[in-house]
């Protein structure tokens, strides 16, 4: 559309559902079926075990989202949706590593665990496994560090987000 | 999607009015009794259906009832005349099929109510469900194929959920935005025997529509009339949906605004008001077209703008403030920049801009709006609609005699493509829900079995499909069902042995490669409507067309009557595709 800001920008959506089987296939042929893209999906049930929240993680122009949004909701079983880019919000992702741990890098993989605050949950002959929780910056520069030693195996969240009360 | 990540999702199911409630359960019904007090409850006395092995207990069933069943002879007949009986009644149509290929016979159908916003329930038969998931006889998951093209869709898993499950399938269809709801009914499910509580009022904490508009917004819309000096108002298929043609009328009354309306909304304001344009896009008519181009405010109701309206949607109406009133605010700055949206039923709405109006000083604008509706009156003298007739019959001819005839009173359903744009710009619309065409789907073979519910919906009154040769012959096989119920429909064969929609393009935009358009084989179908039963009926010289109209329309029987035309005849005006709406060829 004319006179818009087409700016691509990243839009993190939180979306309440009802927690019924479909739901998510809704969600996600929405996306498909109408070109939207979707950078991360995370799903689970919320204190309520009637509904569902989905923290979804879209890229687009303003105009878009506004359209995914606006299709969202008008889905039968979407009861809320929050796009968290228009008010302050925590994000969290979480990354699991299974990083190669030759003796003369062991130490150094233990240090930058400890830096980034992240947990070794198993551990083997040749490898550590780490749990690290964080936004995507955090997350991302982790990973960069630990890249040398080499990387066998990732397995990573999408974002989760809540708003924070303005209070 | 860039990434598709599976998740165990939402592994158990819930009911939203509670299993166990005590005492409260009084009778013990079969799922198959269950469904019919719940489609009774609703006040359903006609399905359109054809049965198989999945619903035979619901066939069963049903003949215990006084619900009228209407036997098609291909499901997709029975989706597209559950169609035209909702569009012509204003009420909900309802059909019934078994599983499998029962189910995706009603694919097509249930894509051209989802565009064009018509409210129906489809019921569908599901194998049993232990066998869900394992490939069985006739099994397919209807439920997931229909998602994208259903306002919503269930699969009823439990049978104390069914009577709520009806009746908000109802509630969805009908309110809001309209739209098909489908609701797939396991075998077993049908069979078993359970406590019938009557489903209680419909509470969906996800769904309410706006009905109500912004007061705020409509009163810089009454500002933006009074200053304005050229406006339009455009319509579409919302304002017949929520009865608002009354509405309507008033404004245009009031603002002395002249009126275009998109295809779906043919009807929703008399053709015979000097205030009429024609309709707009595509085949618009010139002054219509010519009117979005050059006005300074344009009032959209109940309209989605789609491609086939707006042409190049960059210059689409550029000089225009644009206000677009809808009920679904999807429909609201997807194609079209808009000043003032308003989300809100059209009728509520433009009850509430009336009174506003009302409250206004408006007696100066019949004099400032003259120079306005003067320069349409030239558009309209300059570039009439016109075709000249010769010695082959022209299908614009058979048309406009076709309306005379009739007087303007039948209900007319449309094929798609020539035949189609021929019904919208020769029968001229003075009543909203008298023009039933697959709008936005576009969908060939929807004529006929519309027509036949339309005629179920109206056995008094005159019903016409104006079809093509090559369209007709998707949906043939309804012929029996119209003989068989004794359904006087009439059949306008607007015949050039062409696909001629398709035709047409190829001699505009493809150098005239007429690239298997050419339909080198048909049936006599004079022949074959007798073989049907009805009666067949040809015009092959002009002179022949009038009687051949005045015999058809006075039998009171399925008729085809197959007009020979002339065979390379195209529609115009015509905007090439991707070109500004005002960038017509012309005659």
């Amino acid at each position: 559309m004319a006179n818009e800001n087409n700016e691509i920008k990243k839009h993190i959506l939180s979306i309440l559902v009802d927690n019924l089987p479909g739901v998510l296939s809704r969600i996600a042929g929405l996306f498909s079926g109408r070109g939207f893209n979707i950078e991360s999906l995370c799903v689970a049930e919320t204190a309520d075990p009637l509904i569902s929240r989905i923290t979804l993680v879209t890229m687009g122009s303003d105009s878009i989202v506004e359209q995914v949004n606006k299709q969202l909701n008008k889905l039968i079983n979407v009861i809320k949706v929050i796009d968290f880019s228009d008010a302050a919000f925590v994000q969290r992702e979480m990354v699991m590593v299974k990083v190669r741990a030759k003796p003369e890098h062991r130490a150094e993989i233990l240090r930058t665990a400890d830096i980034f605050r992240s947990r070794v949950i198993d551990v083997g002959a040749q490898y550590y496994i780490l749990e690290l929780t964080g936004d995507e910056g955090k997350v991302a520069a982790f990973l960069n560090l630990l890249k040398p030693m080499g990387v066998k195996e990732i397995a990573r969240t999408g974002a989760i987000a809540l708003a924070r009360d303005n209070k | 999607m860039k990434k598709s990540k599976p998740f165990p999702f939402e592994s158990h199911h819930r009911s939203r009015e509670g299993l166990d409630t005590k005492g409260v359960f009084i009778i013990k019904l079969k799922g198959t009794q269950i469904l019919m007090k719940a489609l009774q409850s609703e006040g359903v006395d006609t399905i359109f259906g054809y049965p198989g092995g999945a619903v035979i207990d619901i066939y069963d069933e049903l003949a215990k009832t006084d619900i009228r069943h209407i036997l098609v002879r291909h499901e997709q007949g029975a989706v597209h005349a559950a169609d035209g009986y909702a569009r012509a009644s204003g009420g909900v149509g309802v059909c019934l099929v078994t599983s499998g290929p029962g189910a995706t016979n009603t694919v097509t159908g249930i894509a051209s109510a989802y565009m064009d916003s018509v409210p129906i329930v489809v019921l569908t038969g599901q194998v049993n469900r232990n066998l869900i998931g394992n490939d069985a006889f006739q099994e397919v998951d209807i439920v997931g194929i229909t998602r994208p093209c259903t306002k919503h869709n269930y699969l009823v898993q439990r049978l104390t959920d069914l009577p709520r499950i009806i009746k908000e399938a109802f509630h969805i269809a009908c309110s809001g935005r309209p739209g098909p709801v489908l609701i797939d009914l396991p075998k077993d499910l049908m069979q078993m025997t359970g406590s019938y509580r009557a489903a209680k009022d419909v509470k969906l904490k996800s769904y309410n529509p706006t009905y109500e508009p912004n007061m705020k917004q409509l009163l810089k819309v009454v500002e933006l009339i009074k200053a304005a000096k050229k406006p339009a108002i455009f319509a579409g298929g919302g304002v017949v949906l929520s009865k608002a043609s009354k509405e309507l009328t008033e404004l245009v009354k009031k603002i002395r605004a002249p009126v275009t309306t998109s295809l779906m909304g043919l009807g929703a304001f008399p053709a015979s008001d000097p205030l009429w344009l024609g309709m707009i896009g595509m085949h618009g008519t010139y002054r219509a077209n010519m009117t979005s181009g050059e006005c300074d405010l344009l009032i959209a109701v109940g309209v989605r703008f789609d491609d086939r309206v707006t042409g190049k949607t960059d210059s689409f109406a550029p000089n225009a403030k644009i206000v677009h009133i809808d009920i679904d605010p999807t429909s609201i700055r997807k194609n079209i920049r808009v000043s003032i949206p308003i989300v809100g039923d059209c009728r509520i709405t433009l009850q509430k801009l009336n009174t506003l109006l009302g409250k206004e000083k408006l007696g100066s604008l019949r004099k400032s709006r003259k120079p306005w509706l003067d320069q349409i009156e030239k558009w309209k003298a300059t570039r009439p609609l016109a075709y000249t007739q010769k010695k082959t019959i022209k299908p614009q001819f058979v048309v406009e005699k076709l309306y005379e005839l009739t007087d303007g009173k039948a209900i007319i359903t449309t094929e798609v493509g020539q035949n189609q744009m021929w019904a919208a710009q020769y029968y001229h619309f003075d009543r909203p829900n008298a023009f039933i065409t697959s709008g936005g789907l576009g969908v060939m073979g929807f004529g006929l079995p519309a027509a036949i519910g339309a005629q179920i919906a109206h056995p008094d009154k005159m019903v016409v499909d104006i079809a093509g040769d090559g369209s007709i012959q998707m949906n043939i096989q309804e012929m029996a069902t119209a003989v068989q119920h004794k359904l006087p429909v009439k059949i306008v064969i607007l015949n050039n042995s062409y696909l001629g929609m398709v035709r047409q393009w190829q001699e505009l935009f493809y150098d005239g490669c007429y690239s298997c358009t050419e339909m080198g084989y048909a049936p006599d179908f004079v022949k074959l409507a007798e073989a049907y039963g009805a009666v067949g009926l040809r015009a092959s010289r002009v002179e022949e067309v009038i009687p051949v109209l005045k015999k058809g329309l006075s039998i009171q029987k399925p008729v085809i009557m197959d007009f020979v035309v002339e065979r390379e005849e195209c529609v115009y005006p015509m905007v090439p595709a991707g070109a500004s709406i005002t960038e017509m060829l012309l005659v």
